[in-house]
């Protein structure tokens, strides 16, 4: 298959090799699980358990609110022993709506999981609801209510199913693994995909540096004629999903569409095999794979996890830290986000938890910009990330926004390529801050406005009805005075 | 809004502010050493006195601008700045020119402006067209090649003398460069052909046995040297492609036309500053526009301002001349030249597509 060249990029050392040959195991029971309702984008879920409840493996903690959102199910039977606030697994640390749930040891199954569908003489809205009541989200990290793409088909003609396994974050290997052990689970959510898309023709994207993944992934589709697997140079940033699209189909996505405007979906590996056991086997999306890996863990490893356990347990087996690390992070070393600490719970869109020495992360003291370019030349959105960060550091918002702040990715690659060590990325994610918090405020503003013009409008009415009211009482008043005053007349003239 | 302390990427390339300008040293190297064989002790006391004025300069604003001197001092860029400001004079120059140039590229276009990053001119550029002004004698008396090896090659004491004032020994050696010499001639109506002979032959502009400036008669290594950066991905191809063609078209273009008047596109490439100012003076991060498209203007219009200023203008050499003029231009290159955003057409609307796919309606 052709493939067609992206703008920018950049070639992080992939640190894969630390753990790609380690197989999944699971993760032994660990003595608390800490289920934050919101661990998608969208309205947080809504616990419908107390404390004190005994709940069994896969059923319903927290259901779902409005149109984009996903709910929670228990990751194993045992006793609700609390519903408050315990820390987000987000760098903040901040304190979100969690159900603790102390797991009984037996591990039983609730009784009424949905039943196996046979997907292929289901109808796609069927599938959707399936996966919306699975509580499925983008397992690639973006946390997406998968079930909503699904149902894009509704508004869009779509042409292609895109299956994100591109994985090009460096030290992540849980969707290789994935594929390479699962390869025919993870081929069958696809076709479900697919299915439900109403798609005829699915492109699964793998970069070069995983040929065992393409291998077996290619082997397990051969019998249906509609998926190819296609290679991906190995670039940083192929997994971001406009960039992906772009590669495969040489369609670029207009600037604040979405790659639907061009007739595709793009779903993770993860996504579809949580799709594959959702579907057939009434499972919902409780557990996940995690890559435990850097320079100061002492065993990196591909653990699969249930939804809510500390990251400390990961950690522990894996031979627990070797040194203190620089950083800690969840997810990728390029997009991945730090962590507050060890006590907070993996969610589903944990993709990996890193502990970084200072040699891995490797990111000297500021200096000056030399304006070397190098930052745009690695921008894989044609934006010119020196300009912006001198602009975002000088305050100027709106000079940012015109340099196409949102157009930005958020991606990465300028700073890592920075020789002066810049954090441009930490400018242009402040400068959005700036921005959501100025529209909110902007927002606020109008409704004040709205608000005050409406309670004018209604005591202006009220004034005039009181008016009216008056005006009328008076002319009655003045009606009477006549009537009474023409009265004696008339008797004085009968007298 | 919670702004996160520490965002992403939490890992990065392993290069530098100071590996870059290492990187454009060791290129800079061959030819360097090709000039201190061809024209010996004076050559590298000049370098010397040259670079080490420029580090001092260097650590004396830092101190007085009260900013950290080691880190900026090891990031090699004053250095680099000497480096290529002596490798643009007359070898057998005078120590002060040296000096004073270092003073000038240093102080006032560099430090002045605001220190590494903030500067409009190439500093290097900026000493070399003051120097011109100001001391044209000085800055336009060369030697031929007098390489160590051979019997009347200077000693070091001898070397030490002639770049701290010995003129005498000086005037004995002195002769023009191809570039000057032409020139010189042409004004006074001699025909090209004869004015070229024995001053100019292609393979010696090339090996460097040549006289000129201390770093820039060796056209062959300083293309070595460019290539290298390229390859190490410090310049990208942009500018010095685009100044080289620019350069060589006109070139051949007036050489067509008028053979007796105009020399070729060989003498103009292997000549004089043009590959030094194509690979590694235009390419300067600093001063050069910062998108692919900016940077082949840029370069198109070193070319041409060289072209045009060694040609009719009242100085046999243009590049630094070139230089510091398209330097002028690049906040406006910056402002009119940017990349193509993604999903973005170039005046910066979202694309539009034409497909069946896409909303239903
Ligand atoms: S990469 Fe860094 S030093 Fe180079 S232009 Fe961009 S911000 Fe400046
Ligand atoms: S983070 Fe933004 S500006 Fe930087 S390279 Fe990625 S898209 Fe471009």
């Amino acid at each position: 298959m052709k493939l067609f060249r992206i703008r920018g990029g950049v070639h992080p050392d992939d640190c894969k090799a630390l753990a790609a040959e380690q197989a999944i195991v699971d993760l032994q029971m660990p003595e608390l699980l800490h289920i934050p309702v919101q661990q998608h984008i969208g309205a947080a879920a809504k616990p419908v358990v107390q404390r004190g409840d005994s709940v069994r493996k896969g059923q319903l903690l927290a259901h779902s609110q409005g149109a984009i959102s996903a709910p929670v199910h228990a990751p194993t039977s045992g006793r609700i022993v609390g519903i408050g606030n315990y820390p987000a697994h987000h760098p903040s640390g901040l304190l979100v709506r969690t159900i603790t749930l102390q797991p009984d040891g037996e591990d039983r199954w609730c009784d009424d999981l949905p039943p196996p569908m046979d997907p292929f003489n289901s109808t796609p809205d069927a599938i959707a609801e399936r996966v919306a009541l699975s509580g499925i989200v983008g397992m690639g990290g973006a946390t997406f209510p998968s079930s909503v793409k699904l149902n894009l088909r509704n508004r869009y003609r779509l042409e292609k199913l895109v299956i994100n396994g591109a994985e090009c974050e460096p030290y992540l290997t849980c969707d290789d693994r994935l594929m390479r052990e699962h390869a025919d689970q993870v081929i069958d959510g696809i076709r479900i995909m697919a299915h439900a898309l109403g798609v005829t023709h699915t492109v699964i994207g793998i970069e070069n540096n995983k040929p065992d993944a393409q291998r077996l992934l290619h082997e397990a589709c051969a019998r249906f004629g509609d998926i190819d697997v296609v290679g991906l140079p190995t670039r940083y940033p192929m997994g971001s999903e406009k960039h992906m699209v772009q590669t495969l189909t040489g369609l670029e996505t207009p600037a604040r569409a979405l790659t639907a405007d061009i007739g595709v979906v793009v779903h993770n590996v993860a996504t579809a095999h949580a799709v594959h056991r959702a579907v057939r086997h009434g499972e919902p999306l409780i557990s996940r794979v995690v890559t435990v890996s850097g320079g100061a863990i002492g065993k990196p490893a591909n653990l699969r996890v249930l939804i809510g356990t500390p990251v400390e347990d990961l950690i522990d087996y894996c031979g627990g830290l070797t040194s203190t690390p620089e950083r800690l992070i969840s997810g990728g070393p390029m997009m991945g986000q730090l962590l507050p600490g060890t006590r907070v719970p993996v969610v589903k869109g944990s993709n990996g938890v890193l502990a970084l020495t200072a040699t891995d992360v490797g990111i000297a003291s500021e200096m000056p910009c030399i304006r070397c370019a190098s930052c745009v030349d690695a921008c894989p959105c044609g934006l010119l990330p020196v300009e912006m960060a001198a602009h975002a550091r000088a305050g100027d918002l709106d000079g940012t926004v015109r340099l196409g702040l949102t157009d930005c990715i958020a991606c990465g690659s300028c700073s890592f390529v920075c020789p002066s060590n810049i954090p441009l990325v930490q400018y242009f994610n402040y400068a959005k801050g700036e921005l959501a918090s100025r529209q909110r405020a902007q927002h606020k503003q109008l409704e004040t406005k709205r608000l005050a013009e409406q309670r004018t409008a209604r005591m202006e009415e009220i004034k005039r009805k009181k008016r009216e009211a008056m005006e009328k009482r008076k002319r009655e008043m003045a009606a009477k005075k006549a009537k009474a005053a023409a009265a004696p007349a008339e008797r004085s003239a009968q007298a | 809004m919670n702004a996160p302390l520490v965002s992403g990427p939490h890992t990065h390339q392993a290069r530098s502010v100071s590996r870059i300008m290492a990187l454009v040293m060791l290129a800079l190297l061959p030819a360097t050493l090709l000039g201190f064989y061809n024209f010996g002790w004076p050559a590298i006391t000049l370098f010397a006195v040259t670079v080490l004025t420029a580090v001092l300069a260097e650590a004396g604003c830092l101190l007085i601008a009260g900013k950290p001197v080691r880190p900026f001092l090891l990031d090699g860029s004053a250095l680099l700045t000497g480096w290529l400001l002596a490798m643009t004079l007359p070898p057998w120059a005078p120590w002060w020119l040296g000096v004073v140039g270092s003073l000038l590229a240093i102080v006032v276009a560099k430090q002045v402006f605001g220190g590494i990053g903030q500067n409009l001119f190439n500093p290097a550029m900026v000493a070399r067209v003051a120097l011109l002004i100001a001391f044209p004698l000085q800055m336009t008396t060369f030697v031929g090649p007098q390489p160590l090896s051979s019997p009347n090659a200077p000693s070091f004491l001898e070397g030490v003398a002639i770049t701290f004032g010995d003129e005498a020994k000086l005037d004995a050696v002195s002769g023009a460069t191809p570039l000057g010499h032409v020139r010189t001639e042409l004004d006074r109506g001699t025909e090209l052909t004869q004015a070229l002979n024995g001053y100019y032959a292609p393979l010696s502009a090339s090996l460097g046995d040549t006289s000129g400036s201390l770093g820039e008669t060796s056209a062959l290594l300083i293309l070595l040297g460019g290539l290298f950066l390229l390859f190490k991905r410090v310049i990208s191809w942009h500018i010095p492609v685009a100044m080289l063609a620019t350069l060589g078209l006109l070139a051949a273009v007036f050489h067509g036309f008028d053979p007796t008047r105009y020399p070729g596109a060989g003498f103009h490439l292997l000549s004089g500053g043009a590959l030094l100012g194509a690979f590694f003076i235009a390419t300067d991060l600093v001063t050069s526009p910062v998108s692919a498209r900016g940077q082949l203007v840029f370069g198109a219009g070193c070319g041409m301002l060289v072209y045009v200023i060694r040609t009719w203008a009242g100085y046999p050499e243009g590049v630094a001349f070139a230089v510091m003029l398209m330097n002028a231009c690049t906040p406006l290159i910056d402002h009119y030249i940017r990349p193509r955003i993604y999903g973005r057409d170039r005046a910066g609307q979202p694309m539009v597509y034409d497909v069946q796919s896409g909303e239903k309606s």
